[in-house]
């Protein structure tokens, strides 16, 4: 087990340097240079020159990446010339909020996704599995961000049950009630998408693994269906499903640019979002290497939950 | 290759347009691709003219069916004009993707080496991005706007083509064909676009089908944040974002919008499922279909079974009681012979008769069975696939099923416990008793009484029939906690000791293995631990030595032969192996089509087969572990078992087949008496010339 984690932990190693190297190069590709993009078109000459210095843009391509990586290895990501704020600050502040906002619909969405699956594995060609259906097809066609903008309009507008947006700090805010009270909106527009992919995969590996034959064997030992279903069935239906947990993270993560814009959560989507419009390179570049990373932590972890589920992956 | 493409295209293009619901998809896509494409001749507002004496109409405006928008535009116009550029933008990231995709899974594939390294290397790190991540990161770079939202969307479903397409690949590279074209002199250009990228095919259109309607959400998603298209350029999602600052005075302006991406989305989804079930070879196997917790009983057997049942109530049920004991007192007298040792097998052939003259009452009876029916439904045909099937098991003793595969065996004896899959299964008629209680058309709890407890069954592949994912000392512990009232602790001392007794060595040790650790013999002692757990009267086992090696096999089966002895345990054996049959039971009944052919004595029909089949079977394998070689000296196929001829099911295959054999049904008759607990029977009109 441990031995595990230790060699997942080494072969991190390689994809983050990856993802450097993308993100790095992607930045290269601005048309001028990013000192241009830093300081605008109306920039002086000195003062180009003295950003490209500090950049260290006149030294050549592999050396200037080795630079870049060692000051990020730092915890330096630059500063942002909107914000006038380094922007490793801005993006640590930000990751709380989207972290809540990703982790919760995550939660909703694998519990609600493997419970609908399940539900409509068992009830299969019966009026329970149809509606399951209709409403995951529903679910996963849904632009989560119209569905945010629909939800507000009836349970916000109309219902007045949840406030439109302003979550403004998670922290300090009106206590957990107040952080609840504003996260139910754009968690569950977020959720959806990955509730009703979860859901389709849940159903069609649950029917698939009951037709395994340990399923037999079970059932010959005279285990009522309970059993069969949540233990035999369900855990290995978990090998499947557990991966694309995942990648369903990846997706809840991204979709987390349009939901915070929605409804206005001082996430790091947002910000990605405002940065980009303002052609804040630096600080897109420092979120996406950030969350990149998070992301890549994220799969070790499921990799980690998938060796405990399954005992056949071994070191 | 590609003459074979035909036929399958065309069979596929019936079962796509059985699926209702593709269908009624494609009827989507085919109404919104009409419209979208006849926008420039449709009557329509110029979708850029704004209007500001006519902002914010409602929906049934004169002059705008659909209102406008804040700056007075007609949203119908601008909805039609916008789908037309979100279709469009989509369908071309899904172009580019899959091409660009595709074009380095195969050469990735094809090459093979550090092309293929390298190639998927990067695939991989651009899919350790969160998916809209990474497009976001590229139109940062590029600039917002259409054609680079685009590009953005297209890099980043790339790796999916890659990977989807390169497994296929790899698969069909390893084939022989290849091979030859490459001998052929063919180059790689051909190899790769003449052979490869057809056969690819279906591969790329299941992933286009699944990703294609992402791009279109993600597409209309960057517009919705201003980063795709730009005013004034109508895209459904750009109007979308429009229509949010005004969301609360005017909710139709963003409402609409939205709706059409949804019907949109679901009609590509609704055709995806579609086309997937028809190129997917996994699931066209119909493998979406999982069995009910008990096979089903036909409705009519079921009511008559409840009538009879009410009538013999008054008789009272004792046997409840002692189940849980041993046998009722009078099938005693019977089973006192069954701890003798080998020699009886060959001592039954006279003496026997009579000992067993009389025959036992079927309450004194482990295991009846009388006219089991049981047919497998589908869609329009019906399999018999146990056809009229009768045999008595007193304690202690051993019964042989011996038939090729699709002889009925394992449906006849998975049909004593209801474990035939339903669907396809249902018990049309029969019963099967144990100890004089009705079993067809219980109710699933007394089954489950049943399952495991008094009647327990070890299966043939030990590898797939137990669950990867428990330790085996669980499973056996598991067996032994649903019918006895153990501790947890208590439970896993029994499994430890049930392993011991199954002769596993160092069951300590080995108790919290799991099953992958062990090997094929080990497993199936497992499967025969797990059987044992609650001293079971009958244990019915499925072929259990054929997926093992021939020593390993010889092994087990001195085990099943040692427990029997000492236990007192009744056994069905099944196998398609006479050797191994002989080696376990005192009398065998054989199977063709569903049917009892012969049944009698080990020792009778070994030295006097009646039934032509019954010779061929043994002629075909005559030593104990002929493991896969099933049948291959006996010429000819069996008989569908949806169409079986009116007379001998076998007389496509016997030589000594006369016209009489076709005319009318062969009944099972009994040739002689003299076989332990059952008579000497024949289903051949021509097995009194027997001599040999
Ligand atoms: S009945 Fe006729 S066809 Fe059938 S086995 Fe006997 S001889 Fe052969």
């Amino acid at each position: 087990m441990y031995r595990y984690i230790a060699r997942r932990l080494v072969m991190m190693v390689p994809v983050l340097l990856g993802i450097s190297i993308i993100v790095f190069f992607i930045m290269e590709l601005i048309p001028g240079d990013a000192a241009q993009a830093i300081l605008g078109s109306y920039a002086t000459p000195e003062n180009l020159a003295r950003v490209r210095r500090e950049l260290g843009l006149d030294q050549p391509l592999v050396h200037r990446y080795f630079i870049w990586l060692g000051n990020i290895l730092q915890g330096d990501l630059g500063r942002s010339y909107i914000l006038q704020r380094p922007v490793l600050d801005e993006v640590l502040d930000r990751l709380g909020p989207t972290m809540l906002l990703a982790g919760t619909s995550l939660m909703l969405a694998a519990l609600f996704g493997m419970f609908a699956g399940v539900v409509a594995a068992i009830k299969q060609f019966r009026w329970q599995d149809g509606l399951l259906t209709t409403v995951v097809l529903i679910g996963i066609s849904t632009p989560s961000f119209w569905l945010g903008l629909m939800l507000t309009l009836v349970f916000a507008v109309e219902l007045g049950w949840f406030p439109v947006s302003g979550m403004s700090r998670v922290v300090g805010g009106g206590g957990i009630g107040d952080i609840l009270h504003h996260l139910v909106l754009p968690s569950v527009s977020l959720a959806i998408v990955a509730t009703g992919v979860i859901a389709r995969l849940t159903r069609s590996t649950m029917l698939e693994v009951l037709r395994r034959d340990f399923i037999r064997s079970a059932r010959a030992k005279g285990l009522n269906e309970r059993s069969v279903i949540l233990k035999h069935a369900y855990k290995n239906a978990l090998v499947s499903i557990i991966p694309v947990l995942g990648i369903q993270t990846g997706f809840v993560i991204g979709g987390a640019v349009y939901i915070e814009t929605v409804f206005q959560w001082p996430g790091i989507g947002r910000m990605l979002v405002g940065a980009i419009q303002q052609r804040d390179i630096l600080l897109v570049q420092g979120g996406v290497v950030v969350i990149a990373a998070l992301y890549v932590i994220i799969n070790l972890i499921v990799d980690v939950l998938q060796s405990v589920v399954d005992p056949r992956i071994t070191v | 290759m590609s003459g074979s493409v035909r036929p399958r295209f065309g069979a596929g293009l019936r079962r796509f347009f059985y699926n209702r619901l593709a269908v009624v998809g494609l009827g989507i896509l085919i109404a919104i691709a009409a419209v979208s494409l006849l926008a420039p001749i449709l009557p329509l507002a110029h979708p850029n003219i704004t209007d500001l004496a006519m902002r914010i109409m409602p929906p049934g405006t004169e002059g705008h069916v659909l209102g406008t928008d804040q700056l007075g535009r007609d949203i119908l116009s601008r909805l039609i004009w916008g789908t037309r550029i979100s279709l469009a933008v989509g369908l071309s990231a899904t172009a580019i993707a899959a091409i660009i995709g595709s074009l380095i899974g195969i050469v990735s594939a094809f090459y093979g080496g550090v092309i293929d390294n390298t190639l998927m290397r990067g695939i991989d790190m651009l899919m350790a991005f969160p998916y809209i991540l990474l497009a976001l990161a590229i139109v940062a770079v590029l600039g917002p706007g259409l054609f680079n939202a685009l590009i953005a969307i297209s890099v980043v479903n790339i790796p999916f083509f890659a990977r989807n397409v390169r497994g296929a690949t790899v698969s069909l590279v390893r084939l022989e064909y290849i091979d030859a074209a490459r001998l052929s002199g063919k180059n790689n250009f051909k190899i790769l676009f003449g052979e490869l990228l057809p056969n690819v095919m279906p591969v790329i259109v299941i992933t286009i089908s699944t990703t294609v309607g992402w791009m279109i959400l993600e597409t209309a998603g960057l517009s919705f944040l201003g980063l795709g298209a730009q005013p004034p350029t109508p895209d459904l999602g750009s109007m979308l974002g429009d229509g949010r600052s005004v969301i609360l005075t005017a909710p139709h302006v963003a409402t609409l919008p939205g709706l059409v991406i949804l019907v949109l989305v679901i009609g590509i989804n609704l055709v995806g499922d579609g086309l997937r079930d028809v190129l997917d070879p996994y699931l066209r196997a119909g493998a979406l279909v999982s069995p009910r917790p008990a096979t089903e009983v036909d409705a009519k057997l079921l009511a008559r079974k409840r009538a009879e049942k009410a009538d013999d109530r008054r008789a009272g049920e004792s046997e409840d009681g002692n189940r849980k004991t041993g046998a009722p007192g009078g099938a005693q007298s019977d089973g006192g012979d069954s701890g003798q040792p080998d020699g009886d097998a060959q001592s039954d052939g006279d003496g026997s008769g009579h000992s067993d003259g009389g025959a036992p009452h079927i309450s004194e009876l482990p295991l009846s069975v009388r006219n089991l029916r049981t047919w497998f439904w589908q869609r329009d045909a019906q399999i018999h696939a146990a056809d009229d099937v009768s045999f008595d098991l007193p304690k202690g003793r051993a019964l042989g099923i011996m038939g090729e595969s699709g002889s009925g065996k394992s449906v006849t004896a998975l049909s004593v416990l209801g474990l035939v899959p339903t669907p396809p299964g249902r018990i049309m008629d029969g019963s099967v008793a144990y100890y004089g209680e009705e079993l067809v058309g219980a109710p699933l709890e007394k089954l489950r009484f049943y399952r495991g407890n008094r009647i327990a069954y070890i299966f043939q592949n030990p590898m797939t029939s137990l669950n990867p994912l428990f330790s085996v000392g669980e499973q056996i512990a598991e067996a032994v906690r649903r019918h006895q009232p153990v501790t947890g602790e208590e439970a896993r001392a029994k499994a430890g000791e049930l392993m011991d007794m199954v002769q596993i060595p160092d069951a300590r040790r080995r108790i919290n293995d799991y099953p992958h650790q062990l090997s094929g013999g080990m497993r199936q002692r497992i499967g025969i631990a797990i059987a044992l757990a609650n001293d079971p009267d009958v244990i019915i086992a499925d072929e259990p030595t054929t997926a093992l090696d021939v020593t390993i096999q010889a092994q087990i089966l001195r085990l099943l032969e040692d427990l029997r002895e000492r236990y007192g345990v009744s056994l069905v054996f099944i196998s398609h192996d006479f050797g191994v049959v002989s080696a376990v039971c005192e009398r065998i009944v054989v199977m063709y089509a569903g049917e009892i052919v012969e049944s009698g004595s080990v020792e009778e029909i070994y030295r006097r087969p009646l039934h032509p089949y019954t010779r061929r079977l043994m002629a075909c394998v005559p030593k104990v572990g002929s493991r896969g070689a099933e049948m291959d000296a006996i010429p000819g196929l069996p008989p569908a078992l949806d169409r079986l001829p009116a007379g001998c099911r076998f007389a496509d295959r016997c030589d000594m087949a006369i016209e009489a054999c076709t005319s009318a049904p062969v009944p099972l008759e009994e040739h002689a008496n003299g076989s332990p607990f059952g008579a000497r029977e024949v289903r051949c009109i021509r097995a009194k010339e027997v001599t040999v």
